[in-house]
């Protein structure tokens, strides 16, 4: 049974608060934010090393390219701005800087997908994932929880090369035991399963997926629920496992169906014939809207309830086959 | 020279105090917004959509009509109170503000809300978009005229300068900015995060005609508007003074009012004091004869 609760702080707080104590052991980390301080929770580490970080102003390009000019002399650059800023804004800074100067720069975007909310269709990122995904070398994460978060930051601190972190900054749900340990490129089991597995990502959707997985159970399927944990690297081997165990899979994303965890899921497949029932839980090709995220959750078809109902579809193709 | 009476003066300053009270109405029923930058624009909204736009509220689409650009594109509810006085759309509806489904979401979208000619939010980038508007027009020999509203905060985006050197290149008198200089962007004061230096200078030197006006006085912004509006060969701006959330004692002049909550008990105080302020403002309009 997985006990979820609620965590004293919002994730972007465990965020500064994770960085300031690496930043104790490390001097080199050095956080660039790009007028969104009160947003981020980065003004905390600004107090703490007012040395080892700058506001820039509205100017996420030039502090892209500002971070790989710190890399290229030895810093650690973490850069924050909204998900929407951090990626679509400054992709060639992160392209030229990151990619092909093979700097190390660490990414922090907040509030992607439809995590923006009240701040509506410009803001939300639907396709971050797509974007960075195709470029090479780069890992991914969105952190389920404050668990996941602290476990994997110090991994990705110690890394060389470009990270992007999803970070839903007001996050309070906390689904993991404080001991789970997490790997970049290890998926985690969150509820064993057998019918039927709904791989999922981030805060959201994992929390759905969670939901499903029990409404489904009092209806005699019993579903895996498998947290990607990091979309890039994806790990490989448990995904193609499970999938072979139960025999179908459905992924569920806080992003558009093109491009993000589905398709990769989907390559996989395809990459190793394995022909299985499939389907994908996301955003269709379509901007954002202002709403709460319930709203819109609901709207595009994305609640536990949604899921539930296409993870029966799959079984049910899974019996004529 | 276009000069405004005194009572037209003071009913575009009363409609900018209406503007203010819509604004903070609309910003109350969903809780919480971008009070202090939506507070420091109404004079601007009031002086165009009551004097200086061209425009037909009965058919937005006009090719004819000025456009309009908020590239603050987070201070809508001030556009919209702005719009609704004008007739595009019911006052009522300033009250969906936000809510899921709603025509106004508070950064601006074309696709959702009559009279709004361009969505933005993403800062920086209605500058561009103006700018290929107004070339655009140009070209179709047009005599439609582009309005784009600037934040300070936002004038630390690269692209805010790459379009004033283009529109410059480009020659478009056709085009008229209006920088909000409140002093403040969202972490701080701007003078503290990334300084713009003298604004009117840099305009200058990138080959645009630049006033300096008070944001909060119709008759300086008419007159500096009317200056530009006669400029041929290059375009202009008029750099606002403005005090970020101008008009509400809650916010005005103080920090960290970028984007706040609000109480009943405040949208109270701030119906207050707007609405004094209109009662005091129609006092002296009925001692005026036209
Ligand atoms: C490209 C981009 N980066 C960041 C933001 C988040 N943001 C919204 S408003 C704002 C501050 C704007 O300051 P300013 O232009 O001075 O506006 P005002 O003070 O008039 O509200 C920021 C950083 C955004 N909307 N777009």
């Amino acid at each position: 049974m997985i006990n979820i609760r609620t965590s004293k702080h919002m994730l972007r707080e465990i965020n500064s608060m994770e960085l300031i104590r690496l930043a104790e052991a490390d001097p080199d980390i050095f956080v660039l934010d790009a007028d969104l301080m009160s947003s981020s929770g980065l003004k905390a580490f600004a107090g703490k090393y007012p040395d080892r970080a700058v506001n820039c102003g509205i100017q996420e390009a030039n502090m892209m390219g500002v971070a790989g000019g710190l890399s290229a002399v030895g810093f650690i650059p973490v850069v924050h701005s909204f998900a929407a800023y951090a990626v679509r804004r400054t992709l060639d800074q992160i392209f030229m800087a990151g990619c092909y100067n093979q700097q190390n720069i660490k990414i922090i975007g907040t509030d992607p997908g439809v995590c923006s909310a009240a701040n509506g269709g410009t803001h939300m990122t639907f396709e971050d994932i797509a974007i960075m995904r195709a470029l090479p070398g780069i890992t991914i994460v969105d952190p389920t929880d404050e668990v996941m978060l602290k476990s994997l930051l110090p991994q990705i601190i110690q890394a060389h090369g470009v990270a992007y972190i999803r970070l839903f900054r007001k996050n309070k749900r906390v689904i993991y035991r404080d001991d789970t340990e997490f790997t970049l490129g290890k998926a985690q089991v969150v509820r064993p399963g057998t019918d039927i597995t709904i791989i999922a990502e981030g805060p959201l959707m994992v929390f759905e997926a969670i939901q499903a997985a029990e409404k489904l159970e009092a209806q005699g399927i019993s579903a895996q629920v498998v947290d990607v944990v990091s979309l890039k690297p994806l790990d490989e081997q448990l995904i193609l496992e499970t999938a072979a165990k139960t025999g179908a899979v459905l992924t569920a994303e806080n992003h558009s169906i093109t491009g993000g965890l589905g398709s990769a899921v989907a390559e996989l497949l395809a990459d190793h014939r394995l022909g299985i029932p499939f389907g994908r839980i996301g955003f269709p090709e379509m901007v954002g809207e202002t709403g709460t995220v319930d709203y819109i959750l609901q709207r595009f078809g994305m609640t536990h309830a949604e899921i539930a109902a296409h993870a029966i579809t799959l079984v049910g193709e899974k019996d004529e086959q | 020279m276009n000069i405004l009476s005194q009572h037209r003066s003071l009913e575009l300053h009363r409609a900018a105090e209406f503007i203010r009270l819509h604004s903070m109405e609309a910003i109350g029923s969903c809780g919480a917004g971008h009070v202090g930058g939506v507070l420091s624009i109404a004079e601007l909204t009031a002086l165009l959509y009551q004097e200086v736009l061209r425009y037909d509220p009965k058919y937005p689409e006009d090719p004819a009509r000025d456009r309009v650009v908020l590239s603050k594109g987070h201070c809508g509810p001030a556009l919209y109170a702005a719009l609704a006085l004008a007739g595009f759309f019911p006052m009522e509806e300033l009250l969906t503000l936000n809510q899921n489904g709603s025509s106004l979401p508070s950064h601006c979208n074309m696709h959702k809300t009559p009279g709004i000619d361009i969505g933005t939010g993403s800062l920086g980038q209605g500058a561009s978009l103006a700018a290929g508007m107004a070339l655009g027009l140009k070209k179709r020999s047009s005599a439609s005229r582009v309005f784009l509203i600037l934040g300070d905060g936002e004038c630390n985006e690269g692209q805010v300068w790459e379009a004033v050197l283009f529109a410059a290149h480009q020659q478009l008198d056709n085009l008229i900015a209006y920088v909000d200089v409140n002093k403040q962007q969202l972490d701080g004061y701007t003078e503290d995060i990334c300084s713009l230096g003298d604004l009117r200078s840099k305009f200058e030197s990138f080959g645009w005609r630049a006033i300096q006006a008070d944001g909060h006085n119709i008759d300086e912004l008419h007159n500096a508007t009317q200056e530009i509006l006669r400029e041929t060969g290059r375009p202009g701006i008029v750099i606002m003074d403005t005090v970020k959330g101008k008009g509400w004692s809650g916010v005005d002049g103080k920090p960290g009012v970028h984007h706040v909550p609000i109480s009943s008990e405040q949208l109270e105080e701030a119906r207050k004091e707007i609405t004094h302020r209109i009662e005091s403002l129609t006092a002296q309009l009925e001692g005026i004869h036209d």
